[in-house]
């Protein structure tokens, strides 16, 4: 599926808040990086890494203080690049999107993006109806206030908003903080199910390594406002040491696969999900018997 | 975009003046605001400016901070200037049209008052600029504690504006945040007449009203939740306490008073 070609191009791109103030401070340095069509990436970091400021330069929300940011190749701060057009095309979802519904319905809410993008009724209509299911809210919802659904059904809500706009890029920033482990499960399966069956280009941006490890394709670890990793989740998890020191940590299933290797037994130590880990480990018990 | 608005304006440095009591910057300035008003000529301003730029300097606060207050006075100060130069009877009339006319006097009293009017503003500033709103509520509620007795809830009081100047920054970034969000969705706040415009902020008005009741509610519950129950027998984390610099302090502040008396005497 993915052709490799590049779809979000970030050169030299640089930075700095609250510039010519004491309170100036560099948020990401010097940044290099490409996004390739249908990728499912992960950007992981700490608190203040730099990653949530990465994801709003992606679609145009934030201007680097130097570089540039190339969508298809073409400058998106360029004059002529319609922003609005950029950011329907590049669909961003916050943390905690619940947080920005406002409409008196359901499907009004879902509604507000593809409006903005002045589309016909119809049109409008078959969006909102279509993102709802898949993010798998009922038709007997449409006509309820946002405000009376759990949380869990708020943020699918939320989500349906922006993928109402039929984006080519999603960018989520932490789509799973706050909810139970069943929400999240639910969250994690419908935004696979989007990359799979609409080829849509995602990046996931978190801090949970379990979450990230299953889904994605490539990994980006942000450090200080630099990219210190780059490549798969097996690569990059190879580095726990290293993981550490910048105050991230491995899957769990890892730590055990490294454990495993020190009192002496020849497991792998790429392994990421406890499917894999049973199965190596069934290996090893059989070949000792 | 909202990074640029300074409330509160604290300038975070380490100098003489921020370390100072905040009582006695908060009188001190009460003082120096009355001492404004004793001046009786402009060699007055000039010793009041002196020892305010010498106080600017001391502070280590830029210049250009402290002027950056003024824009917010400046349709006062026009309007000040405007009513004083016109209206103003006077005997060296330099210029007439019907009712309206200039005076030499008038021009001296405007400019007097203008001066009073910036020199007011640039003190007072010095005040928010040196000192954190922390320390700012904790020296109004020591100085408002005597009254007490009175009724009047000194605690509360302070605790109020501590939440209230507490929740400004939160909410200005929750602002930024959701402004962004639907930015993303598509949404237009730039373009577009009145109404449309108007129209436009409903997006962002509703989720914040929303998001500060929650943060009302959350945060209540957090303080039952911890037992509190206003200032009855509180203890504080951090005493205030005078030192030896603020008794110099009020030294300095006093003689500002002695000079502009005696230069009104004179």
């Amino acid at each position: 599926m993915s052709a490799k070609t590049k779809i979000i191009e970030l050169n030299k791109v640089s930075h700095l808040y609250s510039a010519g103030t004491p309170f100036e401070k560099e948020a990401l340095k010097d940044i290099n990086l490409s996004i390739y069509q249908g990728e499912f990436v992960g950007i992981i970091g700490h608190t203040g890494s730099g990653k949530s400021t990465l994801m709003q330069h992606f679609n145009g929300l934030l201007k680097p203080t130097s570089g540039t940011v190339l969508f298809k190749g073409k400058d998106i701060h360029h004059e002529e690049v319609n922003k609005k057009t950029i950011r329907q095309k590049i669909g961003l979802v916050f943390q905690y999107p619940e947080h920005q519904l406002f409409e008196m319905t359901i499907f009004e809410d879902v509604a507000f993006g593809p409006k903005n993008m002045g589309l016909s009724e119809e049109e409008i209509k078959q969006r909102v109806e279509e993102s709802l299911k898949i993010v798998g809210i009922g038709p007997e919802l449409y006509e309820k206030s946002p405000f009376e659904l759990s949380g869990g059904q708020k943020r699918r809500v939320a989500i349906a908003g922006v993928v109402a706009m039929q984006p080519e890029v999603l960018i989520l920033d932490e789509p799973t903080a706050g909810l139970d482990p069943r929400g999240r499960d639910e969250i994690l399966a419908e935004i696979q199910n989007l990359h799979e069956t609409l080829g849509i280009t995602i990046i996931l941006v978190s801090h949970s390594m379990e979450d990230i490890a299953r889904f994605v394709d490539r990994l980006i670890v942000m450090h200080r406002g630099d990219v210190a990793f780059d490549g798969t989740p097996k690569e990059v998890f190879l580095h726990v040491k290293e993981l550490e020191q910048i105050g991230l940590a491995v899957p769990q299933i890892t730590y055990l696969m490294h454990q495993l290797k020190a009192r002496g037994f020849n497991v792998p130590l790429d392994v990421l999900t406890i499917e894999e880990a049973v199965q190596v480990i069934r290996s090893q018990v059989g070949i000792q018997k | 975009m909202l990074r640029n608005i300074t409330i509160g304006q604290y300038y975070p440095v380490d100098s003489y003046i921020h370390n100072l009591d905040p009582r006695v910057k908060i009188m001190g300035t009460f003082v120096y605001i009355i001492s404004l008003f004793l001046v009786p000529n402009f060699i007055g301003y000039g010793i009041v400016l002196l020892f305010l730029w010498m106080l600017i300097r001391i502070s280590k606060v830029p210049f250009s901070y402290i002027v950056r207050g003024l824009k917010s006075i400046i349709m006062i100060l026009i309007f000040t200037l405007g009513l004083n130069v016109f209206l103003t009877p006077g005997e060296h009339v330099l210029f007439q049209w019907k009712f309206i006319q200039v005076t030499g006097e008038g021009i001296y009293i405007a400019l007097f008052m203008g001066v009073r009017l910036i020199l007011l503003i640039m003190g007072s500033s010095l005040l928010t600029l040196t000192t954190s709103p922390i320390q700012l509520t904790d020296g109004i509620e020591n100085l408002l504690s005597p009254f007490k007795k009175i009724g009047v809830p000194s605690h509360e009081i302070a605790m109020m504006m501590t939440i209230a100047l507490r929740f400004i920054p939160i909410l200005l970034e929750e602002t930024d945040k959701i402004m962004k969000a639907q930015m993303a969705r598509g949404a237009d706040f730039e373009s577009g007449g009145f109404i449309k415009r108007a129209k436009s902020l409903i997006p962002i008005l509703i989720p914040l009203f929303i998001s500060a009741f929650r943060r009302a509610d959350e945060l209540a519950l957090a303080m039952e939740a911890r037992c509190y129950r206003g200032g009855e027998n509180r203890t504080r984390l951090k005493q205030l306490a005078m030192k030896k610099e603020d008794y110099k302090a009020i030294v300095i502040i006093g003689s500002l008073v002695i000079a502009l008396v005696l230069l009104r005497m004179v």
